[in-house]
Parts: C-alpha cells; sequence; structure tokens
C-alpha cells in the first residue's frame, strides 16, 4: 500500500521560508498571491493490503516523528495506482 | 560529580565541552548515541552539532536514538541534564523540555557573540552566577528561534522555568537584542522540575581566557 503523508505548519506558526517564496514569486511577476505556505510530504510503501490499517500505521509515524505536534499539523491519504 | 556527554552522528561541539567540563573537575566519559547503557552519571550533556544533518527537523532523529531512552530515564530519576544549541533542540524533540525551534526569523545562519541576561539562578545550571547579570557568549545556529503556545509562555514565566534571555550590553531585553525571534527574547529555559536545561548559546565556547572571553564558565562552575 502506497500512503503519501503530508506535514504543514500549524496556521498560527510563523512560516519566514514561505514568505520568503511567496516575495520571490511576487518579485517574480506572480501576482495576487494571497498566502503561501511551505510544508513536507512522504511518501512511504507499506507491507500492508488492509487500507485501514496502513492510514493507521501512518498515523502513528506522524505522531511519534514525522510531525511535531507542537507546531505542526498532518494529512494521510492512500495512494492508489 | 561525573558527567556524560552523548555523541551523535554529526555532534560537533562534544570534546570542547568535554574541556570544559573537565577544566572545572567535572569527570566526563563520552557515550555514543548507540550505546545502550549510561555510565553513572549526575549530568548528562547533549552536545551542539548537526545531529544526523539536521534531517527532518533539527534533533528530531537524535530524539528518539538508543541511548536516549537512558536519558529520559535519568531525568524522569531528577537527575540533571543540560542541550546547548543542537542539544537544546534534541531535548524539545524529546519533550524533555516544551516549546520548539524553529528557523531564525532572518532565515540566515548566526554566528556571532551575543549577551544574555540571566533571569533566574536559583538553578543547578546558574547557581553561581548573580541574577539579572549580562554574560557574553557566542552563539551558532540556523533554527533558534524559541516558539510556544501563549498558554505555556505565560507558564514557563509563572514557573520561573526561563532562565536566559538575549539583551543588549547594557542588560535591556529589547527587540533589537533578539538575534533569531525567540518569544520573550528567550534563549535558555529549564523544565518544571529544574533539573533539564536547555540553551541556545554556548558556554563551552567562552570558557578559556585565550579565545572569547570567560563568561561561558560561570555555567560549568555552577553546575552541581
Amino acid at each position: 500500500m502506497k500512503l503519501q503523508v503530508i506535514v504543514t505548519l500549524k496556521k498560527d506558526v510563523l512560516d519566514p521560508q514561505g514568505s520568503a517564496i511567496k516575495s520571490s514569486l511576487s518579485n517574480m511577476g506572480f501576482k495576487n498571491i494571497e498566502s503561501l505556505r511551505q510544508g513536507k510530504t512522504f511518501e512511504i510503501i507499506l507491507k500492508e493490503k488492509d487500507e485501514k490499517a496502513a492510514l493507521s500505521k501512518a498515523k502513528d509515524m506522524c505522531e511519534k516523528l514525522l510531525a511535531n505536534l507542537t507546531i505542526e499539523d498532518y494529512s494521510v491519504r492512500a495512494i492508489k495506482e | 560529580m561525573k558527567a556524560s556527554v552523548i555523541v551523535f552522528p554529526g555532534s560537533n561541539c562534544d570534546r570542547d565541552v568535554r574541556i570544559s567540563l573537565e577544566k572545572f573537575g567535572i569527570k566526563t566519559s563520552m557515550v555514543w548515541h548507540a550505546d545502550v547503557k549510561l555510565p553513572k552519571s549526575d549530568l548528562v550533556v547533549l552536545p551542539g552539532g548537526f545531529s544526523y544533518g539536521d534531517y527532518l527537523r533539527c534533533g528530531s532523529i537524535a530524539s528518539k536514538s538508543r541511548i536516549m531512552k537512558e536519558v529520559i530515564a535519568h531525568s524522569k530519576k531528577g537527575g540533571s541534564v543540560m542541550g546547548i544549541c543542537n542539544g537544546f533542540q534534541i531535548l524539545v524533540e524529546s519533550q524533555l523540555l516544551p516549546g520548539v525551534l524553529i528557523k531564525n526569523i532572518n532565515l540566515k545562519f548566526i554566528c556571532k557573540n551575543i549577551t544574555v541576561k540571566v533571569i533566574n539562578n536559583k538553578t543547578n545550571f546558574t547557581s553561581k552566577i548573580s541574577r539579572n547579570s549580562v554574560l557574553e557568549i557566542p552563539i551558532a545556529h540556523n533554527e533558534g528561534n524559541y516558539f510556544a503556545s501563549k498558554n505555556l509562555i505565560d507558564e514557563l514565566e509563572d514557573n520561573n522555568q526561563i532562565i536566559l534571555q538575549y539583551c543588549d550590553a547594557a542588560g535591556n531585553i529589547t527587540e533589537q537584542s533578539n538575534p533569531n525571534g525567540s518569544i520573550k527574547n528567550i534563549a535558555g529555559i529549564v523544565n518544571k522540575k529544574g533539573n533539564v536545561f536547555g540553551l541556545m548559546p554556548h558556554p563551552e565556547r567562552a570558557s578559556d581566557e585565550l579565545l572569547s572571553g570567560m563568561d561561558g564558565s560561570l555555567i560549568f562552575k555552577s553546575l552541581k
């Protein structure tokens, strides 16, 4: 089972990298960018056939290592091939 | 007094810290991150550096290394732990200290001497320093911007857990003297019990007359 994990900064956490990217895009001529936040994605292939079990394992990984819950949120989804 | 310095792949201040500890009479052993047993120690030091290349988040992978189980157990029994720079990042990732250290607000790696004010000297890490004194100690980090929720900051203040704050040479805690954007100019905190101390400045780099002064040595002299 292939899974995608997305980790993003929580809404009220300052994202200086996101702001720098946003201002660079504006300077390049991309106008009307309201907001830009940077995050991380992880692609995980699990030896697991059951989707529910795979998702719950990935959530556990997020809580224990992939995300720092003080400042980050995560989402997990299965990728159908 | 006995100390253990934990060496992670990518630690680079481990030997400097050992020299400083030994200079002030603390017998020190070096402990590899993959070891399963911590030698009998009164103090564990997590040194500065770039453990695991700062992959994922600074300190996150080191916080899950084998020896950290022992370090956490040592701290739960009341043993002292001091994390310097990357060591501080490992302590927040291990949840031995609250909050988190994010990228410096100016997005730059900052390597320079700064001044910090000692806010609380009633700890095992600052007992030989007078309260409100100003120390000049170098910082060298990219992720030293201390962040925590408002409730947590209130709690840190109520429990006198803020130990060091960035300040100007006269001791004024101002926005201009905040190098990295840390909330409340926080440079160092302790846990509620007071036995775990994390700080971004490098006291081991200010513990020799021939290098950048002796202000950092006050922390090593305080250790008990």
